[in-house]
């Protein structure tokens, strides 16, 4: 019983992380019906500008409280990490709006690879350690583990994903964006700038996605260039489970990922008398992600399609 | 120069006879000119051109999005390698081992088509990937409880292929020469490949290749022309499989030795980008991206030594920059010439006489409609 | 036997009934109307009789036997094809290449026969090219064979439409809105061009709107309103239905 409830929270901690960079996903697909590959390495990007900036505050001034100087990296990685979606929308896949699908997702696997590379060259090929500056205080409920940082990543997450289910039902904003991703040519027709909507929601989904590129880093103590890739299928993954283009879907969606991840993790050893170990962790997200489109595309929360093609 | 195209247009004969004198002295042109690395290059570029075409079946012809594809090359390799290396003490022929190696990949192209290929496109290649990297994964892990791959260790000393008594494991003294094995190799990829060649390029202008056409054009209308989707889907990919396979196996049996290193996403990805940067769906395009996108890494290594003859060192290691290269080039190409450097010439031969259209052919050619 | 048997046929959306409890037979050798305002659930219905769609309930019977639990390929098999209201050509290939693959679920070459080329398949393959351009005659496309279908003129597309589906072979052969967007002399000469498809042997069934074409053409009519259907009978008959005019002018309040 101890392991099953540490791994649901474990479980809870990583999946509100996997549903922050679902939501970016969610909301591209559900606009331009496009997978933005290169979301995960937004994610990374904004893990690297963070841990730049945490290092350069050390460096210059060493005695400042840990967690205004995380607090600094994110404020800066948000912007960046917003400029860098919004240029990439531009250049890369407006060009393309009207191109048949294969285009954009191929230019989108281009871009994806031009970010990470240039992450690598930037940042070097080794892990970029996360100081040691955040509290590091446990608590034990009910015989799990639960660090103050696991309490303050769930917390912030759900700060963000209310912030923005507020922006999509309550703001003009978020009206807009409900109708472009309904039917883009009516919300046209009816005086929306389609344009301006598409670059709001690369530029939300990113700035979201550099604060959980922050909080996958601070979580596990270090960042790398490559750590977009991973992260950016499983949030995928988690962004189908929930129902694509549904943001309620993203969000449960993650949270179910991080826990299916987690319990499957922990008991796998169990599961197949020994066959196979926890290094399998990542093919969790794999085979929901298959097993959900070849059994149920809508996802849990999308609506079920009735024809038959 | 156009002249000379044009009069070779006209004697397709000499075209093949030039082209066929060409490949078999190549080898001996560049061990002698280059080197037997380069020669060695050119036996990748063989191999690579083989995945090229049973990928571009895949997504060319069908117009199936594979991102996966490499698990196929992955299968057959470590096939190869349980059935003809000391891991398990099997050393089976060459001739069986390579067929049956082919025959499981393309089950295994079956066993993840049949319930995927009704998905949409984009949908489908998120599932290839992670259909191929499932398979690295297992690749990589499977050395406990029993050891079947050996793990990120890879699998070594895998038997070298042995034609008619004639083994490839060692040089040949001919003629005062001596052959490094490389040469056979170069001779054997080339065979299969012209096979290869021959097979897709028949099925081009075909019935099969036809209703290939129209699923990739529109499906829902194809079906409702007669065509059994699904099963012709099936085939397409089932078929890239057992290329993908056969790729797999002579290269276990060229380098004797795999490892899960070798089958990453990248390599899907990169034969993917010789398809796309080459011209998709037309044979002549896609043998050059794989040859293009072979040779110009390599090629990129004398960087390398540009810098450290320039400017004392290597200030940007050209390994680093080879991918980076991909991914502008992918973003390029699809901004600026989407059909690929060599599009069909099928569709420039019916409009010869008309200009502007060429727009019009790039921007429809991969057109599919949901 | 009635060549087509429509039985009680409903389609249900979510919550939007689009068709209910819609019967209808078609005998072989008419040609036979489906009319009905926008939205009256026409295209639908073709859409089930044609596998596209799977009823929520009902039967639909080809020569007695039950098609709609079948695939569009198999049903095009039974001798079934269709065009489409939005014309759905394969853009990049040309005319005859079009219909050329209209000729598929009649071929038979497989891998083996297309890498090998044998004689059977070669015979097979100048079959299909004879066929097809003997049906772009047929339509009179002659000499448009190679001419790309996306740039073909809209009358031509529609044309094409029909010789890509006389290539299956059909015993019955449904065409939505085949006129749509024609000038009254290409009307014309398309009501022609349906003639002689069923003096050829193949039954119609056809979507429209123009009253003048359906009314001059069709030897039977039915007709839909909010997925149900509100009359059929003989062309002349249904003209002069009251519900029929009501459906199509708004009844009286």
């Amino acid at each position: 019983m101890d392991i099953f409830l540490q791994q649901l929270v474990n479980g809870l901690v990583l999946g509100s992380i996997y549903a922050l960079v679902a939501l970016g996903y969610t909301m591209v697909y559900g606009i331009l019906e496009l997978i933005n590959f290169a979301h995960g390495e937004v994610t990374m990007i904004g893990a690297m500008v963070a841990l730049t900036v945490i290092g350069a505050l050390l460096g210059a001034a060493p005695d400042l409280p840990g967690v205004l100087v995380v607090l600094a990296g994110i404020l800066v990685a948000i912007p960046a990490c917003m400029a860098l979606a919004f240029t990439i929308e531009k250049i890369a896949y407006r060009p393309l709006r009207k191109a048949p699908r294969l285009a954009p997702l191929i230019t989108a696997i281009g871009v994806s690879i031009i970010l990470q590379n240039l992450a690598m060259l930037i940042w070097g090929r080794q892990y970029v350690s996360f100081p040691a500056i955040l509290p590091t205080r446990k608590y034990e409920f009910l015989g799990a583990n639960i660090s103050l940082l696991q309490i303050a990543i769930v917390v912030l997450a759900l700060a963000v994903m209310a912030g923005l289910w507020l922006l999509v039902e309550k703001t003009r904003l978020g009206r807009a964006m409900r109708a472009t991703a309904q039917s883009r040519e009516v919300a046209e027709l009816m005086g929306v700038n389609v344009d301006r909507v598409i670059s709001a929601t690369f530029i939300i989904g990113a700035a979201i996605a550099a604060i959980a590129g922050v909080m996958v880093s601070a979580y596990y103590g270090l960042a790398h260039y490559y750590m977009g890739f991973m992260l950016g299928l499983k949030a995928f993954s988690a962004a189908v489970l929930g129902g694509i283009g549904n943001i309620a879907g993203a969000m449960l969606g993650g949270l179910l990922l991080g826990v299916i991840e987690a319990l499957g993790a922990g008991y796998i050893g169990d599961l197949t008398g020994g066959f196979l170990g926890s290094h399998y962790q990542d093919v969790f997200a794999f085979f929901v992600l298959i097993g959900v489109l070849v059994f149920r595309p809508s996802g849990l929360l999308g609506e079920r399609v009735a024809t038959r093609a | 120069m156009n002249l000379v195209l044009e009069s070779l247009h006209r004697r397709p004969r000499l075209v093949a006879i030039l082209l066929a004198v060409l490949l078999a002295a190549l080898p001996f042109l560049m061990g002698f000119g280059l080197g037997n690395a380069w020669l060695r290059v050119l036996d990748f570029v063989l191999l690579y051109v083989l995945l090229a075409i049973g990928l571009n079946i895949v997504v060319g012809y069908a117009g199936l999005l594979d991102l996966g594809y490499i698990a196929f090359y992955a299968l057959g390799a470590y096939l190869y390698a349980w059935l003809a290396s000391p891991h398990f003490g099997l050393h089976l022929p060459f001739w069986a081992v390579l067929p049956i190696g082919a025959a499981f990949a393309g089950l295994f192209g079956v066993l993840l088509g049949a319930p995927t290929l009704r998905l949409r496109g984009d949908y489908l290649a998120i599932v290839t990937l992670g259909f191929g990297e499932i398979i690295r994964i297992f690749m990589n892990n499977l050395n406990a409880p029993f050891n079947l791959t050996n793990g990120p260790q890879g699998m070594n000393l895998i038997d070298p292929v042995s034609v008619a008594g004639f083994s490839f494991g060692r040089p040949l003294h001919v003629f005062g020469l001596t052959l490094p094995p490389t040469y056979f190799h170069y001779y054997l990829f080339l065979a299969f490949t012209l096979l290869a060649i021959f097979v897709a390029w028949r099925l081009q202008d075909s019935r099969i290749g036809r209703a290939w056409g129209a699923i990739r054009e529109d499906e829902v209308a194809a079906a409702a022309m007669g065509i059994n989707t699904r099963n012709l889907k099936l085939l397409a990919f089932a078929m890239g499989a057992t290329f993908g396979g056969l790729a797999g196996g002579l290269f276990a049996a060229f380098q004797g030795f795999i490892s899960p290193e070798s089958f990453t996403l990248w390599e899907s990805i990169l034969v993917l980008c010789m398809i796309v940067l080459g011209g998709m769906g037309n044979i002549p395009g896609v043998v050059l991206g794989a040859v293009l996108l072979t040779m110009i890494p390599e090629a990129l290594r004398y960087l390398g030594d540009l810098q450290r003859a320039t400017l004392g060192q290597v200030v940007v290691d050209p390994a680093d920059l080879r991918m980076l290269l991909f991914g502008v080039a992918l973003v390029a190409m699809m901004l600026f010439r989407p059909a690929g450097l060599l599009p069909s010439r099928q569709r420039r031969r019916e409009f010869a006489a008309e200009e502007g259209l060429a727009e019009q052919v790039q921007a429809n050619l991969y057109d599919t409609r949901n | 036997m009635a060549l087509l048997s429509v039985d009680n046929v409903s389609k249900r959306f979510g919550g939007i009934n689009a068709l209910e409890a819609v019967s209808l037979t078609v005998e072989a050798g008419e040609i036979y109307g489906l009319i009905g305002p926008n939205g009256a659930g026409k295209t639908t219905l073709f859409n089930c009789m044609t596998g596209l769609y799977t009823v929520t309930s009902g039967a639909v019977r080809l020569e007695g036997a039950e098609v709609q639990a079948l695939k569009p390929h198999q049903i095009v098999k039974r001798g079934f094809a269709r065009t489409f209201q939005n014309i759905r050509l394969f853009a990049n290939m040309t005319a005859l290449e079009n219909v050329m693959v209209g000729r598929h679920a009649r071929t038979r070459a497989n891998v083996l026969g297309a890498v090998l080329r044998c004689r059977k398949t070669r015979a097979e393959e100048t079959g299909i090219r004879d066929r097809a351009h003997e049906l772009l005659r047929y339509v009179g496309l002659a000499g448009k064979g190679r001419t790309l279908a996306s740039h073909l003129a809209y009358g031509d597309q529609r044309r094409l439409e029909i010789a890509r589906a006389l290539a299956t072979e059909p015993k019955l052969l449904a065409l939505d809105e085949p006129v749509a967007g024609m000038n009254p002399n290409e009307r014309q000469q398309m009501g022609e061009l349906f003639r002689k498809l069923r003096e050829g042997g193949v039954t119609l069934l056809l979507i429209e709107h123009d009253v003048k074409l359906v009314m001059g053409l069709c030897d039977r009519v039915a007709v839909l309103d909010y997925g149900r259907k509100i009359a059929e009978g003989p062309a002349e008959a249904v003209r002069n239905d009251p519900a029929v005019i009501a459906a199509y002018l708004g009844g009286e309040a």
